[in-house]
């Protein structure tokens, strides 16, 4: 090819990734970076501070509230993910039976919840739950004798907050799931039911091992997406005691926007990174392994 | 004798087996069927409960018992949103950053994705793996600096700051590339030959080859913008500069504890995102798999 022609392919390609590269550096390299630098400094949120070397991560291996946020992160993956996983699946099993219109609107039906603002799903349960007049008081003082004030009460907390979690997010991996059912070849079904497969040993047999590979998949997105958990954890707890309930992307908000400790939140901030770094290389391999199946 | 099932022979006896075993099936199904109807009632039902309460006035939302149509049905909760908190301004600033972010998202990933997918350039590989390490970083460890970023940069409370930090959408640059890649290279190279240049090929031609791709990703992407919380949050402090997913968690005054109204600012806030995407199921369907590496 002529040297002009590659020159003005250069070029253009310099033209056209310059908008997001110029975005990429600025919003998101450069941030990381002074994320990292900010970690080992004692700064406020706004203004400068001094290099105090590793003393931001010394104190992080001390800090209680930081363990609390370390354990309910983890206490709130274990509530949300595998059960979320399994729910999907299951929705994903009954939607893709239907046909037609009744599989839209039964699809829409689990689906829709995912589609909304945070903010409508913390107005809508905080309506539900609440402790005069939430219809879900009757069920609650049904099985449990009597009325809890869900929000205000620790241990109800992050479990109520997980369900409220799966019941708005589910609906993306019913989506994922349903792709991946429809990827199945529906002679292997026709060829096991004529060997007399029963629907218990056609999911067992076939669709278990063969949608696994969209299960592992989810199961890993979720794990990711749970450990950034801040948004509904945040909004239930307004008006509460929030500490014994703090999940890690909330401690980095009170430190910085509460405590205006821009420094210390940076270090949190840096651990969640390297929690989050080290989980996605798991995902990749997962992904990987996935591509080298087919 | 013999039966034709799909399109394999199957003599009568085998068959007849599998008639039987079918019409047991189509019990067990139509038990299955119902319970999905139960489940998908179920599920659907605290939207059901949340649309019903706004249209009910609020003495009757606080009697006991369960009452799933509005005695006295009343628009004054919505009436009362619309007329006494600032609602407009929150739409208006919703509206024009998620729009905003839309399409810078839209054109910075789609030029960037045609750039790595089917031109040579040097660097490529190095900005293809750092766009692709991009997804270990959680965005929202980067709080802290994006607000320090904006506060520099004097955007906080516009509608600027808001848009600035939600730009980084790196999955949209891959979901472009993996789609460009399925166009050979030799059909770029026959058009340049042509008379074309990259520009051309990418916006008269490649694009409008499928629009379903970008509209499929704008969709999403302004789905995810309208519904984004943590940052708009953080980046402003006054009722004006509120998006409506802010707002109306924020203004408890403007509500006292009056669940109908409060409620009736939710549905509000819900509804555009709701309708786009009862309008364009398929094209959401496809964003969220191809998104998520899953071809649908």
């Amino acid at each position: 090819m002529l040297a002009s022609t590659r020159r003005a392919e250069r070029r253009s390609a310099f033209i056209l990734i310059a908008p997001f590269l110029l975005i990429y550096l600025v919003l998101f390299i450069y941030p990381t970076l002074k994320m990292l630098e900010l970690s080992f400094t004692n700064a406020p949120l706004i203004g400068e501070g001094d290099w105090v070397y590793f003393k931001n991560y010394v104190r992080l291996f001390g800090d209680r509230l930081f363990k609390t946020a370390v354990w309910n992160t983890g206490y709130f993956v274990v509530l949300t993910v595998v059960p979320n996983v399994a729910i999907g699946l299951l929705i994903a099993l009954m939607v893709d039976r239907l046909k037609g219109w009744t599989q839209s609107i039964v699809l829409a039906a689990f689906f829709l919840p995912y589609i909304l603002p945070v903010s409508v799903v913390f107005l809508m349960w905080r309506w539900i739950l609440d402790l005069q007049f939430g219809i879900a008081q009757y069920p609650i003082e049904l099985f449990y004798g009597e009325r809890v004030p869900v929000f205000r009460t620790i241990p109800w907390f992050l479990p109520m907050v997980g369900l409220i979690t799966i019941w708005w997010t589910n609906g993306f991996n019913v989506l994922l799931f349903i792709a991946g059912l429809r990827n199945i070849s529906p002679e292997i079904y026709d060829a096991a039911a004529i060997d007399g497969a029963n629907r218990w040993q056609l999911f067992w047999k076939i669709t278990w091992p063969l949608i696994w590979p969209v299960t592992a998949l989810v199961a890993t997105i979720q794990l990711i997406l749970q450990l950034k958990i801040f948004d509904q954890v945040y909004l239930f707890s307004i008006g509460g005691r929030s500490e014994p309930t703090m999940v890690l992307v909330q401690y980095i908000y009170r430190e910085a926007f509460q405590r205006n400790h821009g420094g210390y939140a940076a270090t949190i901030a840096t651990a969640l990174f390297v929690l989050i770094a080290a989980l996605s290389v798991l995902q990749y391999q997962v992904l990987r392994a996935r591509g080298a199946e087919r | 004798m013999s039966v034709e099932t799909g399109r394999i022979k199957l003599p009568t006896i085998g068959a007849e087996g599998r008639h039987r075993r079918l019409r047991a099936f189509d019990m067990a199904g139509l038990v299955l069927t119902l319970a999905t109807f139960v489940f998908a009632i179920i599920w659907a039902f605290p939207l059901y409960w949340a649309m019903v309460t706004t249209l009910k006035p609020e003495y009757e939302v606080v009697q006991p018992g369960v009452r799933l149509w509005p005695e006295t049905f009343t628009l004054e909760a919505y009436a009362y949103v619309l007329l006494n908190t600032k609602i407009g301004l929150w739409y208006l600033n919703s509206l024009v950053t998620s729009a905003a972010v839309t399409m810078i998202v839209i054109f910075t990933a789609a030029t960037c994705g045609y750039a790595i997918s089917q031109l040579r350039f040097p660097g490529r590989r190095l900005l293809y793996l750092t766009i692709m390490a991009s997804f270990m970083v959680p965005i929202q460890a980067l709080i802290v600096t994006h607000f320090v970023l904006m506060s520099n940069f004097g955007t906080l409370n516009t509608w600027l700051g808001i848009i600035l930090p939600q730009l980084i959408v790196p999955v949209v640059v891959i979901v472009y590339k993996q789609f460009f890649d399925s166009i050979p290279r030799d059909f770029r190279e026959a058009a340049i030959m042509d008379g074309a240049n990259d520009f051309q090929l990418l916006f008269k031609i490649y694009l409008p080859m499928n629009w379903g791709v970008t509209t499929a990703l704008a969709i999403i992407t302004f789905i995810g913008a309208w519904n984004a919380f943590l940052w708009p949050f953080l980046a402003q402090s006054s009722e004006e500069t509120m998006n409506i997913t802010v707002g109306v968690t924020q203004v408890h005054s403007a509500f006292g504890v009056q669940y109908a109204r409060e409620l009736a600012g939710a549905v509000l806030a819900g509804l555009p995102v709701a309708l786009a995407y009862l309008i364009f199921q398929r094209r959401v369907t496809q964003a969220i798999t191809l998104s998520a590496g899953i071809k649908g």
